[in-house]
């Protein structure tokens, strides 16, 4: 069983966990990334979270099809939310199940860093100062726009 | 001469002001040709000097040819996660 999504509502990190659980698996790897109150020593309120969706979901399936094949996960279920997202809210979920905890954890490892590099996301930061900024992660600073 | 849309994202559809540029395009255009016409427009120089483009929502490389029918988009610096 694999889904990869983009969603506009909030990740139901429990509810995925139940889906991929089976009495086969002896392991269940969860990650999530959730909204933190800081970046590069400011203070951050909020994240706005944007996505080339259709893009976006192909490139999602295409890391599932790759992570299923490396590591023989028996699910792997990926949600990454999109919108305004507060501090604490859960930007990005990945479950994997396997027999075993090493291709579990492993693949959840896989399947965030490939997100990080390949999947058409972008988040723009909101500060305590009033100012915000798309984030780089190619550069030590975001990109300022009004 | 016919044209292609290109879509754009984030920081780039802000800094362009627009969701899509009409680009354009010769026969036997490639991504490399697009990105060059892109670079020419006034108001481009924030692009960086290696540029991510997707052809029909996959990553494409310059020499990749282009059809009006196409679907390209600029691929800002991705921030997922």
């Amino acid at each position: 069983m694999s889904r990869a999504t983009i969603v506009a509502r909030e990740i139901d990190v429990a509810a995925l966990m139940a889906e991929a659980q089976s009495s086969e698996f002896g392991a269940v790897s969860v990650f999530v990334g959730t909204v933190r109150d800081v970046n590069d020593g400011r203070g951050v309120t909020a994240i706005d979270y944007s996505a080339y969706t259709s893009m976006a979901e192909s490139e999602l399936a295409s890391i599932v099809s790759e992570a299923e094949v490396r590591f023989g996960v028996g699910a792997i279920l990926v949600e990454h939310r999109v919108g305004a997202l507060a501090i604490g809210d859960v930007s990005v979920a990945i479950v994997a199940a396997h027999a075993h905890r090493a291709p579990a954890l492993d693949c959840t490892r896989y399947v965030i860093e490939e997100i990080k590099q390949r999947v058409p996301i972008w988040k723009r930061e909101h500060y305590t100062d009033g100012t915000r900024e798309w984030i780089d992660p190619t550069t030590s600073r975001g990109i300022a726009t009004a | 001469m016919s044209t292609v849309t290109v879509q754009l994202f984030a920081s780039y559809a802000e800094s362009f002001g627009g969701s899509t540029l009409e680009i354009p395009l010769a026969p036997h255009s490639t991504v490399g040709d697009v990105v060059e016409s892109i670079r020419s427009l006034p108001g481009a120089f924030f692009l960086p000097k290696s540029l991510r483009v997707a052809v029909n929502r996959k990553f494409a490389s310059a020499d990749q040819l282009v059809d009006p029918t196409d679907e390209l988009a600029l691929i800002p610096p991705v921030a997922g996660g």
